[in-house]
């Protein structure tokens, strides 16, 4: 970097640091019993010094001067991508499966829990990444679908007293009819209008299962669900136990996810999934083409619904209790920075990106006040490094003007 | 009929501050086509600053309407440089990439920022000190508190002067000319990138008010406040067609009425879902709005 | 000549994302002529104009406006530099007047008595402008678009005028005007005129010299009249 480029830089730099202490004074240092500078200053500074660090090792690296380390690192990553593409596919699905099936006799409660949770969003990941990834449609109110389906099995269980597993395809069932409700109106929107119109529809889902007292019970929540229940051996006879504890969830969960692994892997391999990128890529051609286009996307909606209602159904059986608070919009906004993080319309990524948004914070427990700020940054900075996600998707085929 | 026209003067009020965030989402739109998430987040930083500036000056025995005047302009300017930061470190640099991109980042921005509020400043609300404008009179029978008179004032004032600023000056004029054909007002010698500078600030200082003046009216403020409000405001944004200024203050004063005459003759736990299905509605129905849009729909 | 060009590109190559527009052209433009460059539809005449003025950023090569290199700096600054585009389309601002128009071509001035001047003069020039002054650009019709787009550029005084098939779309009678109103500016105010045409014929006829492109380069360049005669060029772009 030239000299006056690199003069110009820090002299950005410094206008920014400046910009960002006019903005983060006020908030922390006008009390009314008078101002006061040096908490701000001193988050400032810590700040300042971090930013201003990261900015001479970026100088530093543009000049060359970690190649001695990045070349060597590059030339090693090549290596072991090669190695790691030469062994099959079914042979790491097999390690991580199995890796997956022994989980919970390596570890304790806490780590159970935290898996269970991944698991549940990998689902949820998955089902948003049909609309999304696959099929192009920027839902934000997709945790409606994950509503409807607890909802559904709460229901039915406490008033019922339906088993979790005849709920299951209920669940899925009402949270599809849901997914082709909110989705007809959408059908001839434009993106940005999609978006905003998906996110007014989980809000009415919200809210109407927040004040509907005699169906839902309002805020207070439905108690009483009954966890899954299964015919085991049992001293010497087969007899009903309920699968209450954590690793027993464990283990349904974990079918549930991989049923969903499997069937999204299906779908993106199928004619279907051809359809639904080439209404993602361009929905005129793809009409031109003779795909219904509109059919397509209500299918999408469904299909993705369908995910989020089982995992509802899942999550209600384990938490034995639900209530509005579980579905607002933050939780459609990490679903979707799930999808968006690990890379959209790719299984791995997916599932990457809910480790990340799940697992990570967790190790940070500490920091769980900043949870959603450093998520909030992340995503938005993330388009301007890495907007392909963490694992992007395989594309299928090479455009033609991609090929010289 | 009191009912009426009480449901009447406090539509008027809940349209007023409804307009002045909405002309933010349709100034940002109609020039760069990105629904500034992060917009609902500006208002609620603006009744922020309010509380920050006029609890302080208040604690050092200022009157009460020095302390609104100096706040309300402090404010404005703040939100003003906060909103061209967010411009500048993030939607700037993505102007070329895909909608999805901005838009996934306008998300993270409002992500971000509301939590920075609630770091700063706490998750409990945060009152206006009571001293403020109290009491009020009657008309009708209907009860016109003089907060109410003051918001109306102030919301009509900057309204006028938004309306003079973007039809009268020069300055309006290439604001418009760069929302309507961003290469040919570059031809003409205007600075784009300027003028969408301006355009956020603008639209910042107006939801900065806003937003005092909602936290003056109900008392308090909390870190939230600026999600549920944004997207009313967005919707009567839409409603009045989208990038339309005119169009803008008319759908917030729609949205306003409706919401008010709604929680009052049909439901109040509902009446935030009307304004949302009143923007599923216009976007199905009339999805250039009552006056119709106002965007960039050239190419290179 | 020995005058300096007022413009100049050498070897310039741009492109939209991968697609490579046009490649290594060369021209030169000197003070007070009228050039055209003419070619097919997608040969990169429009490329060509967009890359002078700096909303396409180049590839490759040099732009020179009165001998210093512009390529690369921002678009806007170039009308105060007498610098003026026309584009392919008219591209009037729909929503804003006619007078509002014709003052945002003017906007980087600050003399007010001038640009009222230049205002009175150019509705002298079109005087359906004054007529519809204030209408909004896009409720008048094609040919009183084109008139105000030049009326536009005429309001920052330029010195270098881009033309972008200033003919394209409209009647014959509309088109006899306007190429009227090139050869008055040129002629009395001594702007210098480059001509993207379709229209081969129309714009050679107006110009002094000419550019053929095809396909991103220039494959020929001539005096006009040179060009109207020569068989090739009648053959392929005269309609013979």
């Amino acid at each position: 970097m030239t000299i006056p480029a690199s003069r110009k830089l820090w002299l950005g730099y410094a206008v920014a640091m400046l910009w960002l202490y006019v903005l983060l004074w006020p908030l922390i240092g006008i009390k009314p019993e008078g101002l006061e500078f040096a908490t701000s200053t001193e988050i400032w500074a810590k700040l300042a010094v971090v930013s201003a660090i990261l900015l001479a090792l970026w100088q530093l690296k543009q000049r060359g001067v970690f190649d001695f380390v990045s070349r060597p690192a590059q030339a090693a990553s090549q290596v072991f991508t090669k190695a790691a593409d030469r062994v099959p596919t079914w042979i790491w699905l097999v390690f991580v499966l199995a890796g997956a099936l022994v989980f919970p006799f390596l570890t304790e409660r806490y780590a159970h829990d935290v898996a269970i949770s991944v698991l549940v969003y990998i689902c949820l990941g998955l089902g948003l990444n049909v609309v999304v990834g696959m099929a192009g449609l920027l839902d934000l109110g997709y945790i409606a679908f994950y509503g409807v389906g607890a909802y559904t099995y709460a229901l039915l269980s406490v008033h019922f007293g339906l088993s979790f597993w005849l709920c299951l395809p209920l669940a899925g069932a009402f949270a599809a009819v849901a997914g082709c409700i909110i989705g007809y109106p959408t059908l001839r929107m434009r993106g940005d209008y999609l978006a905003i119109v998906t996110l007014g529809f989980g809000e009415i889902v919200r809210i109407v299962l927040n004040n509907w007292m005699s169906l839902t019970n309002g805020p207070n929540g439905i108690l009483g669900i009954k966890a899954p229940g299964v015919y085991w051996w049992q001293d010497g006879k087969v007899e009903h136990i309920w699968l209450g504890s954590l690793e027993q969830l464990y283990y349904v969960i974990l079918g549930l996810a991989v049923c969903t692994v499997v069937a999204v892997y299906r779908i993106n391999n199928s004619r279907i999934g051809r359809a639904f990128e080439a209404v993602r890529e361009d929905q005129t051609a793809a009409e031109l083409m003779g795909v219904n286009t509109l059919g397509i996307k209500l299918l999408a909606y469904a299909m993705g619904a369908i995910f989020g209602g089982l995992a509802g159904a899942f999550f209600a059986s384990r938490m034995r209790f639900v209530s509005p608070e579980s579905f607002t919009f933050i939780e459609s906004a990490m679903v979707l920075a799930m999808v968006v993080l690990g890379g959209m319309g790719s299984i791995p990524g997916v599932i990457l990106g809910a480790l990340a948004l799940i697992a990570l914070p967790e190790i940070f427990r500490g920091f769980e006040l900043y949870r959603m700020f450093v998520f909030g940054g992340v995503m938005a900075m993330m388009m301007l490094f890495r907007p392909k996600g963490l694992w992007p998707a395989k594309r299928m085929g090479v455009r033609s003007e991609e090929k010289d | 009929m009191e009912v009426f026209l009480q449901q009447l003067v406090n539509g008027i009020t809940l349209g007023g501050v409804y307009a002045l965030v909405a002309l933010g989402y349709t100034m940002v739109y109609g020039i760069i086509q990105l629904i500034n998430f992060a917009h609902g987040e500006i208002f609620a930083a603006g009744g922020y600053m309010g509380v920050i500036l006029i609890s302080w000056m208040v604690a050092q025995g200022y009157p009460p309407f020095v302390c609104l005047g100096v706040a309300l302009v402090l404010a404005m300017g703040y939100c003003a440089l906060l909103a061209m930061a967010v411009e500048k470190l993030v939607y700037k640099p993505l102007r070329s990439s895909s909608r999805l991109s901005v838009l996934l980042s306008a998300l993270g921005m409002s992500i971000f920022l509301q939590n920075g509020l609630m770091l700063t400043q706490g998750v409990y609300d945060r009152a206006y000190p009571g001293e403020m404008v109290r009491g009020g009179f009657e008309i009708g029978g209907a009860m016109v508190s003089y907060m109410q008179i003051v918001i109306v004032g102030i919301t009509v004032v900057l309204l006028v002067g938004l309306n003079t600023l973007v039809f009268k000056t020069r300055v309006g004029k290439a604001m418009r000319a760069t929302a309507q054909d961003k290469t040919m007002s570059a031809l003409v010698g205007i600075n784009a990138s300027r003028i969408i500078s301006m355009t956020f600030a603008i639209g910042a200082a107006l939801a900065c008010a806003a937003g005092i003046m909602v936290g003056m009216y109900y008392g308090s403020v909390r870190y939230d406040m600026g999600f549920v409000l944004g997207v009313k405001a967005f919707s009567a944004a839409v409603l009045g067609g989208i990038g339309n200024i005119t169009g803008a203050m008319l759908g917030g004063l729609i949205i306003g009425m409706i919401e008010v005459f709604a929680a009052g003759y049909i439901s109040s736990e509902y009446k935030d879902v009307f304004a949302f299905i009143i923007l599923i509605g216009v976007l199905y129905f009339m999805p250039t709005g009552i006056m119709g849009e106002n965007v960039d729909d050239t190419r290179v | 000549m020995t005058q300096q060009p007022i413009l100049e590109l050498k070897n310039v190559s741009a492109a939209y994302g991968r697609i490579k527009a046009i490649k290594d052209i060369s021209l030169k433009v000197y003070p007070g002529e009228v050039v055209s460059i003419i070619g097919a539809n997608g040969a990169g005449k429009s490329t060509t104009l967009m890359s002078i003025s700096c909303v396409l950023p180049i590839t490759g090569g040099e732009i020179l406006y009165d001998g210093v290199r512009i390529d690369g700096t921002a678009p806007d600054l170039l009308s105060a530099r007498g610098l003026c585009q026309v584009p392919e389309g008219r591209r009037i601002f729909p929503r804003l007047t006619v007078e509002e128009n014709l003052d945002m071509g003017a906007f980087f001035r600050k003399d007010k008595a001038g640009i009222l001047h230049d205002m009175n003069r150019v509705f002298q020039l079109f005087p359906i402008l004054q007529e519809r002054r204030r209408q909004h650009g896009g409720t008048l019709s094609g040919g009183e678009q084109q008139m105000l787009a030049m009326g536009r550029a005429l309001m920052s005084r330029p010195r270098l005028l881009l033309l972008d098939e200033p003919s394209l779309g409209l009647a014959p009678l509309i088109v006899q005007q306007i190429f009227r109103i090139i050869r008055e500016i040129n002629e009395s105010d001594g702007v210098t005129v480059v001509l993207v045409e379709q229209n081969a014929n129309l714009a050679l006829q107006a110009s002094n010299r000419g550019y053929v492109l095809e396909t991103g380069n220039v494959i020929m360049e001539d005096d006009a009249q040179a060009l109207l005669a020569n068989p090739d060029i009648r053959k392929a772009y005269l309609g013979e």
